[in-house]
């Protein structure tokens, strides 16, 4: 909650325009071909560090997450070309540093971010007067709740008995 | 080696002509007497009544063919298998989550059985503000009948499941009515899995009925094939151009199809039966097409229950009540109240929040009760509906603007179930909003939604009816289509799917479309038939 995530906060349209140009910067630098995401380098990273935030109190902390990050990967690879560009876009941002700083205020590499700190931004997105960066902390939370939840492992905890054996 | 018989694998060994474009090695042309694009509500009744009548049909679908055997009850499988964008297709200002189904019997195979007749209220409005004299309920009923008798839509004999049985019991407390929901099930097992295939075959879906009598009368079925534009000489639709898509149905392989028929049906549902259309460049008179689309823009509200609510299992929509569409069709915008079965993937996205109070209410799922209230879109000058249209890949796109008049109707709905819910026993509701909190009593929520402010992503907004598009009007200037389901502007094309609608129904709409596509396909079949001989 330090000087970093107001200054974000005060960003307004330049963050908008860092969204845009993030995105795009992010495609143009890679090898994959147009519109086929891949989840990796400093986009998975982020995600390994926003995931833990987003199942605080649902995930045991320090448990490995490399299974729903994959399931993450497996549920975006499943949405249509021009879904998956968006997602791209999202994830090519926080893959920036200086977009990272700007937007998040996780000051140092994503590898180091305190899961505080990552909350603390994914509750200034939430209610954010930039309609992107509502969207983008949307598609966040339902990517890794979704892919948290659709995995058999977490049902216990909730209660759900899940399908009848039988039929399943 | 399931212990429930598996129509469709039955099917496709004694022969049935299917064919999954997904594995096409080369481009494929075909010819027919009727194309029909998609094999939900609107295809599936028009597939099985042409091929009875004798025609020879092509059915197109852009999901995959699964059945039984494949619908294992996992929300992880089903929503990419057999929803539109892996049940996350998004209004363009990603305010609204659609709920579409994409697979062979579209919407059908996912919904959760709830049939109702068109209201007759509805009806009337089609008749004073769309030009469409012959919408009566009198004229409508020998086709609702029909429908109702060939799907076997009757009274749930079963007991409401505790989630349904809350907004019965509340409801009650409070002098609000309620009716019980009829559901078009055979033999129904009440597991509650409606919503990710029927793995027991109960649910009279169009998998299981109609487009299985289509196949058998000698249809053919292509899977994995997308409709991507008609070539429009004049007044005729020439031929159709589909792209064959990946066996995961997200990208094109490459291989086309090209069909020909002499009269084609578009059926692809209300966002992707307007964006045929457009990318074909379709004549547009009325300037409507792909307008007007509607949605019955949903608002959720859970509730924790002392008692076990267990809100996954048994039959997911037995209860209802329509006491907040009595008031005047275009005054305040009235909504209609359902329960919604829960599932964890579901309930965990569409619930706002992270951390550690979101884990919380996980915890307490099998004590959640959920409803929802559907905003009856349409009828107010204020709610033209969404518009469809094309980003720069083809692919469609509903631009659907929330406005006061909606965040006014959805502040009501919200403080209506809140009431309901605590009048039924709740300990504790929690709107399905970003600024909610738990409230532990009426008073408390009562005050606290008052000042909720409703806006975009701030309030969570679903849909599982998207209507509209291509409505029907006898007058040219108010219609895309006539109130026979023919496109105005085009000789050889109709419209039998949601599409049509010219408002929202204020009901589900599966019976509707059944009952309309019913009607509509009979007429069609006897004109096809009469030019022929």
């Amino acid at each position: 909650m330090g000087t970093s995530r107001r200054t974000f906060l005060r960003a307004g349209g330049l963050a908008a325009l860092a969204l845009a140009a993030g995105g795009a910067l992010y495609r143009a630098n890679r090898d994959t071909a147009p519109h086929r995401f891949a989840l990796d380098g400093e986009a998975r990273a982020a995600l390994h560090a926003i995931a833990p935030a987003i199942l605080l109190g649902a995930s045991p902390p320090g448990a490995a997450l490399d299974a729903t990050i994959d399931a993450v990967h497996a549920a975006i690879l499943g949405l249509p070309p021009a879904t998956q560009k968006e997602v791209q876009d999202l994830f090519g941002l926080l893959a920036l540093a200086p977009a990272r700083r700007l937007l998040t205020g996780v000051s140092g590499g994503w590898e180091h971010a305190r899961t505080e700190d990552v909350s603390a931004f994914l509750q200034d997105w939430r209610l954010h007067r930039l309609g992107l960066l509502r969207s983008a902390y949307h598609a966040l939370h339902d990517l890794v709740l979704g892919a948290w939840y659709a995995q058999e492992s977490s049902w216990a905890a909730t209660g759900y008995p899940g399908p009848m054996k039988e039929l399943a | 080696m399931s212990i429930v018989p598996d129509p469709i694998r039955a099917g496709l060994a004694k022969g049935w002509k299917v064919v999954d474009a997904s594995t096409l090695i080369d481009d494929r042309s075909l010819s027919a007497d009727v194309v029909i694009v998609g094999s939900g509500a609107g295809g599936g009744v028009t597939a099985e009544i042409l091929a009875r009548a004798g025609l020879n049909v092509i059915i197109v679908e852009e999901g995959a063919l699964k059945s039984s055997s494949d619908f294992k009850m996992r929300e992880s499988e089903a929503y990419p298998a057999l929803y539109q964008e892996s049940a996350a297709r998004k209004t363009s200002d990603k305010g609204i989550n659609i709920l579409q189904g994409r697979t062979v019997g579209g919407s059908t195979v996912v919904n959760w059985t709830s049939s109702f007749r068109t209201p007759p209220a509805t009806l009337d409005w089609w008749r004073r503000h769309h030009a469409l004299p012959g919408m009566t309920p009198d004229a409508l009923a020998p086709w609702f009948a029909m429908m109702e008798a060939r799907l076997q839509i009757a009274d749930w004999p079963g007991a409401p499941n505790e989630n349904n049985d809350v907004l019965r019991r509340g409801a009650d407390k409070l002098g609000i009515a309620t009716g019980l929901i009829r559901r078009n099930v055979n033999g129904c097992w009440n597991l509650g899995y409606c919503g990710m295939g029927c793995p027991t075959n109960a649910k009279q879906s169009m998998l299981v009925t109609t487009i299985p009598a289509a196949l058998e009368q000698g249809a053919t079925l292509l899977t994995r094939a997308r409709a991507e534009r008609f070539s429009i000489q004049g007044e005729r639709a020439g031929e159709l151009t589909c792209h064959a898509l990946d066996a995961a149905g997200v990208h094109t392989t490459g291989r086309k199809l090209t069909l020909r028929a002499r009269h084609y049906v578009v059926a692809g549902g209300a966002i992707n039966s307007p964006a045929l259309l457009l990318r074909s460049k379709a004549p547009d008179p009325s300037g409507l097409l792909g307008k007007r689309t509607f949605l019955h823009p949903t608002v959720i509200s859970a509730a924790f229950f002392p008692q076990r609510v267990e809100a996954w299992q048994g039959a997911p929509q037995t209860v209802y009540s329509d006491h907040f569409l009595q008031g005047a069709m275009d005054g305040p915008i009235g909504y209609k109240l359902e329960a919604p079965p829960l599932h964890p993937l579901l309930l965990a996205t569409t619930m706002s929040g992270f951390g550690a109070q979101h884990a919380q209410m996980m915890r307490e799922f099998p004590h959640l009760q959920g409803m929802l209230a559907l905003l009856r879109d349409g009828f107010h000058e204020d709610v033209p509906g969404g518009a469809v249209r094309l980003r720069a890949d083809g692919s469609p796109e509903l631009d659907y603007p929330l406005n006061d008049y909606l965040w006014d109707g959805a502040r009501r709905a919200l403080l209506t179930m809140a009431e309901i819910q605590f009048a039924a026993g709740a300990k504790e509701v929690l709107p399905a909003h970003e600024m909610a909190r738990r409230y532990r009593s009426w008073p408390e929520a009562r005050a606290a939604i008052a000042t909720l402010p409703q806006g975009l992503q701030l309030t969570r907004v679903a849909s599982a009816h998207v209507m509209g598009g291509c409505a029907m009007s006898a007058d040219e200037k108010l219609g895309v289509t006539t109130p026979d389901g023919r496109y105005w502007g085009l000789d050889n094309v109709s419209v039998h799917d949601g599409s049509l609608f010219p408002t929202s129904l204020g009901a589900n709409p599966q019976l509707s479309i059944y009952g309309l596509a019913a009607k509509l396909a009979s007429a069609l079949a006897t004109s096809l038939k009469e030019a022929r001989a």
